[in-house]
């Protein structure tokens, strides 16, 4: 078949017809993909809130509810509820005073305010300095680890700013950060407290 | 020129990264790894090979002055394939490339070759001009990350091949891949003519 030539109608057909298409074929795809990522998703975050929290039996992903931190912003909170009592929060947090780019974290509170694990969703820290983060806050050497400590008596900050947590070496920025959103998730979290009476979901 | 000359040309001769300089982005920005390296290198390889062969095949229903916005939207349909199925299917690979997937877009030697390749050629010889420049693009980026990732980490593939605490952080960031790439483009280059 020869060549078709550049005059305007066929420019016209042939661009329509190669987007159309295109366009055909997506559609085709999306369909296909779109349950399988909804999934990924939604297991990626059972995943993160069964590992913060303790053994519940309710679908926290069912109850969830949300909550204004003390700086106005409002965060997603997935209660964790075994026998029809609270045994621990999971709080889907974020800071966007991290090295390069906002950094979202799910956190773990027992209810008096103590951090039980937590776990980073997204991040675009430096490889091999802020990244550490993913690790180094649970692990039990010198003043590292965050699990175990209470938010109730204040917030977390890094040794270099007086607080009791050491910073990642060489990542102060990214530590401070990180200990940004775990302090947004509990202000998000007693912001809702029974003893406020500022529950109830919408 | 055979099939497979057309093929081998792509891995070494003229590889991509190594002897064209081509796809320089993608090479030193996905590469702090060997698996995101190899995952970037596979996903362009696909995206060459379906482009290479959907242009081929309609390059006589393109009249000439709307050429470069039609195989733009062939490549971007492909592109928008990887990264759906990227999504749903490997969703850690697809966290740790991000950004880069879109970009296989405007990545030049995927338009290069529809344009001097795809659009001159039949149908199965520029399936074997995709997939050999794809597979060399490929062996590039994996070679690269691998580099990156020994010497940063101490780690190949994932494995400890030695303790972190002898790698050298600036491989794995931005400058180290400068370095990495320079040091393999003269080596490659040493062999190539040997």
């Amino acid at each position: 078949m020869a060549k078709l030539k550049s005059t305007l109608p066929n420019m016209l057909l042939s661009l329509t017809v190669i987007c159309i298409s295109a366009g055909a074929i997506l559609a085709g795809v999306n369909m296909y993909t779109s349950g399988p990522i909804t999934e990924a998703k939604a297991a990626a975050l059972q995943r993160a809130i069964t590992q913060v929290t303790p053994d519940f039996d309710n679908d926290p992903t069912a109850d969830v509810y949300k909550s204004v931190t003390s700086d106005g912003d409002s965060l997603l909170i997935y209660p964790a509820i075994k026998d029809g009592e609270t045994v621990g929060v999971a709080v889907e947090s974020n800071t966007k005073n991290g090295f390069s780019g906002e950094i979202k974290v799910i956190v773990g509170f027992a209810p008096d305010g103590t951090l039980i694990n937590y776990s980073i969703l997204e991040h675009a820290e430096t490889p091999g300095l802020g990244s550490k983060m993913e690790e180094w806050f649970r692990t039990d050497k010198n003043n590292q680890s965050v699990i175990g400590r209470s938010l109730a008596d204040g917030n977390l900050t890094v040794s270099k700013d007086g607080g009791e947590i050491d910073a990642i070496t060489a990542s102060t920025i990214t530590s401070r950060a990180f200990l940004n959103a775990i302090n947004r998730a509990y202000s998000a979290y007693k912001g809702t407290d029974g003893s406020t009476g500022a529950t109830g979901s919408y | 020129m055979s099939n497979v000359k057309i093929f081998s040309n792509g891995i070494l001769k003229e590889n991509p990264v190594f002897v064209l300089l081509l796809g320089m982005c993608p090479a030193l920005g996905t590469t702090s790894s060997a698996v995101n390296g190899m995952g970037m290198g596979l996903a362009t390889t696909f995206v060459l090979l379906c482009s290479n062969m959907a242009v081929s095949s309609i390059k006589n229903l393109i009249p000439d002055q709307v050429r470069i916005p039609a195989y733009i939207v062939v490549i971007a349909t492909f592109v928008t394939v990887v990264q759906m199925c990227m999504e749903a299917f490997i969703p850690s690979l697809y966290a740790s490339l991000g950004l880069f997937i879109p970009l296989i877009v405007v990545n030049c030697i995927v338009l290069g070759r529809a344009e001097a390749f795809a659009a001159k050629n039949k149908l199965i010889p520029s399936a074997s001009d995709g997939l050999g420049i794809g597979l060399g693009f490929t062996f590039a980026l994996t070679l690269l990350g691998a580099t990156r990732e020994l010497f940063g980490t101490g780690k190949l593939f994932g494995l400890h091949l030695f303790p972190e605490k002898f790698g050298s952080l600036i491989f794995v960031l931005a400058p180290g891949a400068f370095i990495a790439l320079g040091y393999l483009i003269a080596i490659v280059d040493k062999l190539r003519k040997a």
